[in-house]
């Protein structure tokens, strides 16, 4: 039998034993209480236990027997399995409905089975923490029996295109041995995070500031919205645009000033990230600036200061945690962007740092890595974990920086609402 | 006397001028950034609006014996290579199905070639001048025009430009969200819920907090490395279905649903809950008949804002392999279905150029999708927001 069509006759079952558990016990439920007897609970409540005691044991029983299965590799035969959780659903019936007595609060078992299945969803996101940890780490440490790690760290060629003849036994009629050098990819990730910054930063705060201080109420009404348009597109279609109209534009220009752009320049993608970045500083500066107390710029002004001036003197300043937070955010956000990359830079490992020139970043390696014909064992396949693992760690801390600085902020000026 | 205050004036002036171009200066930046806006939307407009018009010839097809054999052999020589190749390749088919066809002539419009396609847009083509002489006569007399593009929406991916749609992407797309949004949002709002209505105030539900919000900062590309090593490698989900797909994206909105659904929780005042609690119900009585009622309108607006998030993701469904040439329209959630961003990122690496026209095209129906998505969750906010 078809694995489907033995979940379909689990659900079949079950959802039978549950209407049987659920008529029986409210019947029961009934006729006790029509008897003069008072209960704790409701027929309607009692009912409901009845169906969680028969379905409860019986998707346990198989959840496990499939975990099992899964993990331990043990072969269950699947009709044993579910004739096993059938058997328990029914004895789970047999119980749920002798249960219904009087002095059974069957309301409070139904809380707390909720409760506890409440907490189970809760622990699915700490879960999927749990498995982007693993499934990197795990496919790191691979990666790191094969290739040293001070080399990965400390080299400056990355090429990994021997490396699929030593998953195939062999290395020796490969050119050159493959290398693991990954300084050239964080150099020109972070050289494309800086063209980012350099957009976003200026262009997002300068909004913030004359969207939180200048602008009237219908302009800021009607410009957050739009600047959260922004923050909307797909990435594929910012990168697409940095590869077709942006990146062309950049190789006139600068042919244009006697300079010599390559099509995959870094200009390109990472004005464009600057661009996508803009809404996250702006909105989140917004409201730190908005978030500064009155009475700081009521004084300012008392002391004669110019409103340019109070807002350079005492308005950023005090923001400043909370800009600088955004930032750190808006950086995290630029390492780990993928598709602008992918679409617009380039491919080559290149160790530079001419933004005109075409270079490659984590990224991109991770995806060129995992989208080949490798098998999934080989070195190359595997080296995407680790730069995934490097990229995890560093937006990891960035997070949490940029979180206890705006708890910073929020402390100093004991705001809630951030 | 009166230096002193000559300088102060003069001074202040400054003051005032230096504050003045600051104001300008943010001005200028928040023009900039709609100024981009703009601009790129007039990109994507002038780019992709020919995408929804397609060249249709008027051809003799003559359904002879020997077409049956050769397809090529239906139409005329002159104006073979302007036929599309997709359109002569069904003649034998239809043959087949149709037998009275047998030994006809019929004039029939039929789709172009795309490079005629691409000549009669205007834009550069790979046409001979011969070729290009007899597509200029046809359109004298009037039978070759640019027509309504109903391929594009009804076909999915093609190797030939003219016959390229986005049906089977926007199938792919649907069923992959459908999985996102069955398996996330259930999980997300019990989340909620539970970290809300339920949980105490100790060190594990702390530590669920701080990861959630982590979860929403973590690049999506590891969600997709995740997926590669869990679901596929580990648990072994086909690779490139939209359940595999479904499955990435649900971790990845699972947080936007959260943050969301508890803001809309936290809305709703305490007094609802005393009130519930006075009469005798119990705890999740007063959460599923007083709170979540009230809090649904915030609920489904942070969902569709999640699910819009979710459509248009890239980075981690390619890890799992959901960039695939999809021909067909899937059917089914275990096989390979390709979604519209990994449609656009597929035709965007066509070296044609009439691909560039397709991708702008799909590009603007994302975009048409997404705010549309985006304005419902508006609107909807709108509607039923209430101040208490």
């Amino acid at each position: 039998m078809q694995t489907n069509q033995i979940l379909a006759l689990f659900c079949g079952t079950l959802l039978v034993l549950g209407l049987i558990a659920f008529f029986l016990g409210r019947a029961k439920a009934a006729r006790v209480r029509a008897s003069g007897t008072a209960m704790y609970a409701q027929p309607d409540q009692y009912a409901w236990f009845s169906v969680l005691s028969t379905a409860g044991p019986a998707i346990a029983v198989g959840a496990v027997g499939a975990f099992v299965m899964l993990l331990a590799g043990a072969e269950i035969p699947v009709l044993y399995l579910l004739a096993a959780s059938l058997v328990v659903g029914c004895a789970g019936l047999g119980m749920g409905i002798a249960l219904v007595r009087p002095d059974f609060h069957a309301r409070q078992a139904i809380e707390r089975v909720i409760r506890f299945i409440l907490a189970g969803a809760a622990l699915i996101s700490i879960l999927t923490t749990f498995g982007i940890l693993v499934s990197i780490v795990g496919e790191a440490i691979r990666f790191f029996q094969m290739q040293s790690f001070w080399d990965f760290i400390t080299g400056t060629i990355w090429n990994p295109g021997a490396s699929f003849l030593e998953a195939a036994g062999r290395a020796e009629e490969g050119a050159s041995a493959a290398q693991f050098g990954s300084v050239p990819l964080f150099a020109g990730t972070f050289m494309i995070t800086l063209v980012a910054m350099l957009v976003a930063i200026p262009v997002g705060l300068l909004s913030a500031i004359y969207m939180a201080e200048f602008a009237p109420q219908r302009v800021r009404t009607l410009a957050k919205p739009v600047l959260e348009v922004l923050a909307g597109i797909p990435t594929v279609v910012y990168g697409f645009f940095a590869a077709i109209t942006v990146a062309p534009i950049i190789v006139d220009v600068a042919g244009f000033f006697g300079l010599d752009a390559s099509f995959n320049n870094a200009l390109a993608p990472g004005i464009v990230m600057g661009i996508m970045i803009i809404p996250f500083i702006s909105s989140l500066s917004d409201d730190v600036i908005n978030s500064v107390p009155d009475s700081m710029r009521q004084g300012s002004l008392a002391l004669g200061m110019t409103k340019g001036e109070t807002i350079r003197d005492v308005v950023v300043p005090a923001a400043l945690p909370g800009i600088i937070s955004a930032s750190l955010l808006a950086v995290s956000r630029a390492l780990g962007e993928t598709m602008i990359v992918v679409m617009a830079a380039g491919m080559r490992p290149n160790l530079t740092a001419n933004p005109l020139e075409d270079m490659t970043t984590v990224t991109v390696r991770i995806v060129a890595a995992l989208t080949g014909d490798q098998e999934f064992a080989s070195a190359e396949t595997l080296s995407a974990f680790a730069l995934g693992l490097v990229l995890f760690v560093v937006t990891l801390s960035l997070n949490l920086v940029s979180v206890i600085m705006i708890r910073r902020f929020r402390e100093k000026y004991r705001i809630n609402n951030l | 006397m009166s230096q002193p205050f000559d300088e102060i004036s003069a001074q202040l002036r400054r003051r005032h001028r230096k504050s003045a171009r600051l104001k300008w200066l943010s001005m200028g930046a928040l023009g900039l950034a709609g100024l981009f806006l703009v601009l790129f939307f007039a990109d994507m407009l002038v780019k992709g609006v020919p995408a929804f018009q397609q060249a249709q010839i008027q051809v003799e097809v003559d359904y002879s014996e020997r077409a049956s054999q050769l397809p090529l052999a239906a139409v005329q020589e002159e104006v073979r290579p302007l036929v599309s190749r997709g359109v002569l390749r069904l003649i034998p088919g239809r043959m087949e199905d149709n037998p009275e066809l047998l030994g006809t002539t019929r004039m029939e419009w039929v789709l172009a070639d795309g490079q005629v396609d691409q000549y009669l847009k205007g834009h550069h083509s790979k046409l001979r001048d011969s070729e290009q002489a007899v597509v200029d006569r046809l359109v004298e007399q009037g039978r070759a025009e640019l027509r309504f593009n109903t391929t594009f929406f009804t076909r999915g991916d093609s190797k030939m430009p003219e016959l390229a749609g986005i049906a089977s992407a926007a199938m792919g797309t649907l069923m992959t969200l459908l999985v996102t949004l069955a398996v996330s949002f259930p999980i997300g709002v019990m989340t909620a819920v539970y970290l809300e209505e339920f949980a105490p105030d100790n060190r594990v539900t702390q530590l669920i907090e701080i990861n959630i919000n982590n979860l929403a900062a973590i690049p999506s590309i590891l969600f997709g490395l995740l997926g590669l090593a869990i679901f596929i490698n580990f648990f072994g989900v086909p690779r490139s279905t939209p359940v595999v797909g479904g499955l990435t994206l649900a971790l990845m909105t699972l947080p936007v649903i959260i943050i969301a659904t508890r803001t809309a929780l936290r809305s709703v005042p305490d007094s609802i809950r005393h009130a519930a609690f006075g009469v005798g119900c119990s705890r999740w009585q007063v959460v599923r008949d007083h709170v979540l009622p009230l809090a649904l309108p915030g609920i489904m607006t942070g969902s569709i804002i999640g699910l819009a998030q979710a459509m248009g993701e890239t980075a981690p469904l390619i890890i799992v392999g959901m960039v695939a040439f999809i021909p067909d329209v899937t059917s089914s959630f275990t096989e390979a279905a390709t979604v519209l961003p990994a449609q656009i990122f597929t035709w965007a690496g066509e070296p044609d150029r009439a691909f560039i026209e397709k991708t702008s095209g799909g590009i603007l129906v994302l975009l048409a999708v997404l705010i549309t998505l985006n304005a419902t969750a508006v609107v909807m906010r709108k509607k039923f927001e209430r101040r208490w």
